[in-house]
């Protein structure tokens, strides 16, 4: 049942994208910025490329030290401090990046935040698919089947109706035309005729249009990579791996040694979920950790890269199956919706972070791409950039206007997504 | 009011029905017969089925296609400064012999795929040329010698180092290192270094293209072998004596950034430089020449010392041309007036040292003539070339390395240098390729291409551009400097060596990187500085006086796309760029005049450019012949025929170059010497064979409309709102609509007052211009009342662009630099004589003048590109709406909505549409669909597919292309404002032709913003001499032009008088009374 599947998804998806929404403004600062700046290297409760956060402000020396690591450790640790030399040396003398733009406020509402965390139960965040339009979907169901015993009824009675008169006729002696069959019914062959021919086009133009779309394509990926794992469980930011999304019309497949930066440490899946292919069979999460380290060149066991003769490391490049395929004539930038028009990854990729293994969430189509680009409202009173539109500016101002659409400002026209 | 005819051919000039069968846009028939004959055949109906059948199954059979499943492959490591799909500018040096551009070079994940220029580059400005444009496809040339290789078996560098090594230390003859121009002072260093450790060895250089004439006449004159800086933008008067200075000369980049600055004039501002050219073949600077006259190249001599003579005791000139009498009389005259500036193009020492004569009486030492900055672009001196081939043939050589030369193709004497070099015992050659020298070397120790190495280039004393390299080495490649190192025994290599130096020269890390990142190093200000002529005037007097001439004379010249050979041969966008005065593509000929032509039997048919078989002619020449077609060239001296050189190479230069047209280096002479650019001892005779040549100028036609306006200086000055006139008198009367009342006396002219037309500013603005007895064009009412169609806003953004008809000198960087961006197809010469030819850029080429006499023809270059129209003729047509209109003003063209009915292109008054007749570049689905012509097949080598732009679709069979305005530039642009959140800044968006211009003729922004440079000149700075082509068909171009003012007494034509409208006579639309 395919359809209510999909049904459940979008109902979720809406769900989800509003609760994510309402969360981010409802909550103060401190979850966000934990996201942004530190999730990609800690865990509040775990150890990871970093210490665990939760219960830090106990620990370090003091806040003014806390508030001077966090802005420049590497200064710290330069100046001889005791205890940083004592945590950059535990941590493989990994230095962590510097965060100067950060406040003092900003630091403590992050530690306020990894504070509050409270350790996740089993089965908490899986979602349950929203249950709406099931009976809607099933009803459909029952009136086609009803429709069509009652069409086989009507035929069953209609073909005794006129066997019973011509038995009645042939008994009363009265003469009765000779029967043509359904087959040779010349009305009935045109309306065959034609019905075919329509249902026929209507299926050949639908196949066209869809020719080279992969709504829901989910290839085996040579890594049993979970999004959920990383994204979902532990929070990694979306563009820690795939910086190129902000800055670049391709959001960028990370290099192995991005996932070395964490997998360093990690070398084991210590998760509580089963990792379950689509197929139903089970994978052991440590192995393809391991996978990993064979395409990044790193020697779990020395805990050192393999180096070539040349000193370089001796890395290969995973080759990912490519999920989202554009046609060629199509130029889609990441960074225009990501950076500009400030569209959440899920709205295109779906609840990527409850996926496993990832699918192609939307159709990918030109007509997908237009509505959107129809319904939703460019920043325009945030961004600079907009204030050429003088009059839109000024239909705002006197309320003669709600807000200006992507195609209000062209995003319809052609050559804005092909050249 | 002058009368000015132009044509783009003598066809058009005569006439003739060929020609008007051009002027048909498709005159192919389809290939296929649609005939009568089909309908009324037997079986159409069968036929019919056949062709749904196949397209059914052809249908189904793309249908089926699974979608294939497709890799993602990331870094494995990824490198910090990229980020894929964001492209990296590295600051470089474009070199190659003594030619110099200082270049950003833009990568795109690691490969160098387009070259702009360094506008940091206070000598070029930023400019380019067609050639710097272009050097990015050699560095993905197929041809390329991809190892060592001693023959044609590969050896390891460190055999071959071994082998020469001990070839080096067991020699008793000197070793030779034979050199074409070095700009770089570590190069040079390192060959020093090399002499030190052999002190025998000798460093020779030599140029293909030689200039020894000049460094031998200025040794003679001013003490230094050194050419001087020239400052063309400082120049009042220009006189250049068969220096094609905007073309070929010396720096042409250079010259024309610099000439273009005296040549940029306003109604405000009508201070123009004054160019005098005297040649004998028709260059571009002849074409930019204000006032041209003829001499056969023999005479140049005497037309520098009748200058001389003219300019110092006044003695009027006696040739048998009385036009160039008095064009060597009132040049002289505009000479004497202070800040003159000759050049001349010989390369005969006598002839340098009269203009070095002339030079030093007009006073140009110290203000257009710089010796304080020295040029070291040329270097060669062709005696030491000579001595080196008498000293091979006699043994005398105990090894030869050639770097960044070709001589047995380029040496005029090759005979003798192939056989010179027999003897020599070790023979190696730098060469990219295994060229016609590289063959006969023992060994080839291929070099880097420049995009790939580290390096340095000083093209003028204490200026310094340095090079760096932009991807790794594609093959088993080695810097030259790298090999001179290892032979001489050092351990360092050239990158460190390089490195070592320049942290040296700069002192500290942060000045490196910042030197790096720069690309350029250079004086705050040019240092200036004059000379003191102390040359023999009379000895060159008598030496110019016992030339001969003869009474036809053969020379030799460069293309501006191919130059001197070289690598340039097998580059397919330079094969295929038009050449600017020819429009040939594809091949030499033998340029020659119309009169000349008729006598050599060429007149095949009147129409020399319609038809393409060529008469081809014998040119026996030093006792070689060499068979060339015939190219009808106005404006060529009536005894003189020119041959380009750089073609006719050996098959193993390359697929594009082998076999394309002949070698005309057997033509040049040497004069004991240095060698002389033309033979007077040839013969030219008409052979029964013709020959297809590939020309483009014929392939539009705009029906005969007026498209170019050209005014004199003095007309200009006296009249500036001619042209204002004659655009009001076009358009005037469609700017109101008719029931509308007059008022005042000026008609359209006066405000237009449609309610809720525009602004109340703009129509008291214009009150005011009229009261003040001025032209004012009502555009808005035009643009509103001229038509049925709505007007619709351009919110925002409106682009525009500006093309500036008086600085641009055809010289095509544009077109290469349109072609590298937007991934423009190379379609072979069998295509571009079926009209095919897909640039989306195109330089139209005008004559006017008599044509029988050279000294009149005057010649326009019109850059032709989409209009962008507001009211296009193209998108009304289109069936599917493929072609339309953006909020921006650009005309929008959606391949994969094309379904090719060329309609549009049939519609377009600009003929600036292309269709894609063959499948160019492997680009649809279908197998074995690739157009194949070998020739061009290189072009979709994987290797040189490297350098297709990644952001612009590559078309295929069957749909509709043009101009896009480079939207993937505007597009980038725009993002980038909107990610920094401020609006667009003028100049942020730039497109590539504009981007690759010299003469910065084009301009290009947003009209809406009125600080923008092009609104400026639209609106305030040149609203005199702004014109649209065809704007009397309410196309509301998006690109206007600006008219052509030349600094002469009188525009020469011969025409219907109609005010100073351009028009063809003979034309039936022209006879027409304004519709």
């Amino acid at each position: 049942m395919p359809m209510i599947r999909r049904f459940a998804q979008r109902a979720f998806i809406l769900i989800c994208v509003l609760c994510l929404n309402t969360s981010a403004f409802a909550q103060p600062d401190g979850k966000a910025l934990f996201k942004t700046n530190c999730a990609t290297c800690h865990n509040p409760l775990k150890e990871s490329t970093g210490p665990a956060l939760q219960g830090v402000d106990g620990r370090v020396p003091s806040k003014e030290w806390m508030y001077k690591w966090v802005k420049n450790s590497a200064g710290v640790i330069a100046s001889g401090d005791p205890y940083a030399v004592a945590i950059y040396n535990k941590y493989n003398k990994t230095a962590m990046t510097a965060f100067p733009n950060l406040s003092n406020e900003e630091i403590d509402a992050i530690i306020t935040y990894v504070n509050s965390v409270k350790p996740v139960g089993p089965g908490d965040g899986t979602p349950q698919p929203a249950a709406g339009g099931a009976p809607q979907q099933e009803g459909g169901w029952v009136y086609a089947v009803l429709t069509g015993v009652l069409l086989l009824l009507g035929i069953i009675l209609w073909r005794v109706n006129s066997g019973l008169r011509q038995a009645a006729h042939r008994k009363e002696g009265i003469p009765t035309e000779e029967e043509i069959p359904l087959y040779r019914n010349k009305i009935v062959i045109a309306l065959t005729v034609i019905v075919l021919l329509i249902t026929g086009g209507y299926w050949m133009v639908n196949g066209a249009i869809e020719m080279g779309r992969q709504q829901n394509y989910q290839p085996e990926q040579p890594i049993f990579y979970s999004h959920k794992v990383h994204a979902g469980v532990n929070q990694v930011n979306c563009l820690y791996c795939h910086a190129g999304a902000e800055k670049s019309r391709q959001a960028m497949i990370p290099s192995s040694n991005v996932c070395m930066n964490c997998h360093m440490q990690i070398s084991e899946y210590t998760g509580t979920d089963k990792l379950i292919t689509a197929e139903g069979r089970e994978v052991n999460g440590t192995e393809e950790i391991h996978k990993l380290y064979e395409y990044a060149g790193w020697d779990a066991e020395k805990g050192t890269y393999k180096r070539k003769a040349n000193g370089e490391i001796d890395a290969k490049p995973i080759p990912w199956t490519k999920i989202h395929n554009l046609a060629d004539h199509v130029y889609f930038n990441h960074s225009q919706h990501v950076s500009v028009g400030k569209v959440q990854c899920q709205q295109c990729h779906g609840n990527i972070q409850d996926m496993d293994e990832v699918y192609q969430f939307s159709p990918l189509s030109m007509g997908w791409c237009i509505n959107c680009h129809r319904q939703t409202k460019v920043q325009f009173e945030s961004n600079n950039y907009y204030s050429i539109f003088e009059k839109y500016h000024h239909e705002l101002k006197n309320g003669e206007r709600e807000g200006v659409t992507v195609e209000d400002i062209g995003g319809l026209e052609c050559q804005r997504c092909h050249y | 009011m002058s009368q000015k005819q132009y044509w783009k051919g003598i066809g058009q000039l005569q006439n003739t029905a060929a020609e008007n069968e051009v002027a048909d846009e498709f005159n192919e028939s389809l290939p296929f017969d649609l005939s009568g004959d089909l309908l009324n055949a037997t079986t159409p109906r069968r036929d019919f089925l056949k062709f749904l059948g196949f397209s059914t199954a052809a249908a189904t059979l793309a249908a089926s296609c699974e979608m294939p499943v497709r890799k993602v492959i990331p870094y494995a490591i990824k490198p910090e400064e990229i980020v894929p799909g964001v492209p990296n500018y590295y600051a470089s040096t474009f070199v190659d012999g003594g030619d110099f551009c200082p270049i950003v070079v833009k990568t795109r994940d690691g490969r160098p795929i387009k070259i702009e220029g360094n506008e940091l580059s206070t000598i070029m400005g930023g400019g380019t040329s067609a050639r710097v444009q272009a050097s990015v496809l050699n560095l993905y040339d197929k041809t390329r010698q991809r190892f060592p290789a001693s023959g044609d078996k590969e050896v390891t560098f460190d055999a071959l180092d071994r082998q020469i090594k001990e070839a080096l230390a067991a020699s008793s003859q000197p070793a030779y290192i034979l050199t074409a121009t070095i700009l770089s002072p570590t190069t040079k260093d390192i060959i020093a270094k090399f002499i030190a450790k052999y002190p025998s060895a000798k460093h020779i250089t030599y140029d293909p293209i030689s200039y020894s004439g000049m460094l031998l006449a200025n040794e003679a004159s001013y003490g230094k072998r050194t050419l001087p800086s020239y400052h063309f933008d400082k120049a009042k008067t220009i006189v250049s004596l068969g220096a094609d200075f905007l073309g070929t000369w010396l720096s042409p980049t250079e010259f024309s950034y610099q000439y273009a600055k005296g040549r940029n004039i306003s109604a405000k501002n009508t201070e123009m430089s004054k160019h005098y050219q005297v040649e004998s073949n028709h260059t571009v600077s002849g074409a930019a020449a204000d006032i041209r006259s003829t001499c056969k190249p023999s005479e140049m001599g005497a037309v520098a010392v009748a200058l001389y003579n003219a300019v110092t005791s006044g003695a009027a000139p006696s040739f048998a041309n009385k036009n160039l009498n008095k064009v060597i009389t009132n040049a002289a005259a505009d000479l004497k007036k202070g800040n003159g500036l000759v050049v001349s193009g010989s390369n005969d020492v006598a002839v340098q040292t009269m203009v070095n004569a002339i030079n030093g009486a007009i006073g140009a030492n110290g203000t257009t003539i710089n010796w304080a900055t020295t040029s070291n672009y040329k270097q060669g001196i062709d005696s030491d070339m000579a001595a080196l081939v008498d000293a091979m043939n006699a043994g005398q050589v105990g090894a030869l390395f050639i770097q960044g030369l070709n001589p047995i193709y380029e040496y005029h004497d090759s005979k003798k240098f192939e056989a010179g070099l027999a003897k020599v015992p070790v023979t190696v050659s730098f060469a990219d390729r295994m060229d016609e020298t590289a063959q006969k070397c023992k060994f080839i120790v291929p070099d880097h291409h420049f995009l790939e190495s580290w390096g340095d280039a000083e093209p003028k004393s204490g200026y310094i551009s340095l090079i760096q390299p932009t991807i790794a080495p594609l093959f088993k490649t080695r810097a030259f400097q790298d090999s001179l190192l290892m032979w001489a025994g050092e351990t360092s290599t050239y990158g460190d060596y390089w490195m070592s130096y320049w942290m040296g020269k700069l002192g500290s890390q942060e000045n490196f990187d910042r030197a790096i990142q720069n690309g350029v190093l250079e004086p705050a200000e040019m240092p200036m500085g004059g000379g003191s002529f102390s040359g023999n005037v009379a000895a060159a007097m008598a030496s110019i006086q016992a030339t001969k001439g003869a009474a036809i004379e053969v020379m030799t010249y460069e293309k501006v796309s191919i130059g001197y050979g070289g690598a340039w041969s097998n580059n397919p966008w330079l094969q295929e760029m038009p050449d600017p005065m020819t429009r040939g593509t594809w091949d030499n000929y033998a340029c020659m005049s119309p009169v000349l032509a008729k006598k050599m039997d060429a007149e095949l048919t009147p129409l020399n450019e319609v038809v393409e078989h060529k008469r081809v002619v014998k040119i026996k020449v030093n006792g070689t012949e060499v068979l060339l077609p015939v190219m009808v060239v106005p404006g060529m001296h009536n005894e003189v025929v020119a041959v380009a050189v750089g073609y006719g190479r050996h098959e193993k230069a390359g697929r594009a170059a082998a076999n394309t047209g002949k070698n005309a280096y057997p033509i040049n002479t040497s004069n004991g010497t240095t060698i002389n650019s033309y033979s007077a001892a040839a013969t030219v005779e008409p052979t029964a064979d013709t020959f297809p040549l590939a020309i483009t100028q014929t392939h539009n036609s705009y029906e005969g409309r007026p498209i170019l306006h050209e005014y004199t200086l003095e007309e200009f000055k006296k009249d500036p709102q001619a042209l204002l006139r004659e655009r009001e008198e076009e358009i005037g009367r469609y700017s109101k609509l008719p029931w509308e009342e007059e008022v005042g006396a000026h008609g359209g002219a006066t405000a237009h007052a449609e309610e809720g037309g525009h602004d109340a500013k703009v129509t008291a603005a214009a009150a005011a211009a009229v009261a003040h007895g001025d032209v004012v064009l009502d555009e808005q009412g035009f643009r509103e009342n001229g038509t049925l169609y709505p007007d619709y806003e351009h919110l925002g953004i409106h682009w525009g662009m500006s093309i500036d008809t008086n600085s641009c000198t055809g010289c095509g960087a544009c077109v290469i630099a349109c072609q590298a961006e937007n991934n423009v197809s190379v379609v072979g010469k069998e295509h571009v004589i079926k009209a095919h030819e897909m640039h989306w850029l195109r330089i139209d080429r005008y004559f006017a003048g008599k044509v029988e006499d050279p000294d009149s023809i005057q010649t326009i270059f019109q850059p032709m590109l989409c209009q962008h129209c507001d009211n296009a003729p193209c998108e009304n047509v289109c069936p599917v709406s493929a072609t339309n209109h953006s909020s921006e003003g650009i005309n929008q063209m959606a391949y994969n909505r094309c379904i090719g009915t060329k309609y549009c292109a049939n519609n377009c008054p600009y003929k600036v549409r292309h269709f894609n007749w063959m499948d160019w570049n492997d680009a649809d689905c279908f197998d074995d669909n690739l157009f194949e012509d070998y020739r061009r097949d290189d072009i979709n080598d994987d290797l040189t597919r490297m350098v297709l732009n990644p952001d612009v679709t590559v078309r295929s069979r069957g749909v509709m292309e043009k101009c896009s305005f480079c939207v993937q530039r505007l597009q980038d642009a725009k993002l980038t404002a909107k990610k920094d959140g401020r609006p667009l800044k003028d100049g942020e968006a730039r497109v590539a032709c504009q981007q690759a211009c010299a003469s910065g003729c084009i301009v290009f922004g947003n009209v809406n913003d009125p600080e923008s440079q092009i609104a400026k000149i639209r609106k305030q700075e040149q609203v005199e001499r702004t014109f649209y082509v065809l704007e009397q068909i309410h196309t509301l171009p998006n690109v206007n032009y600006l008219s052509k003012v030349r600094n002469t007494d009188m525009i020469n034509a011969a025409g219907v008088e109609k005010g100073h409208e351009v028009i063809f006579p003979n034309d039936d639309f022209s006879q027409r009374p304004h519709a």
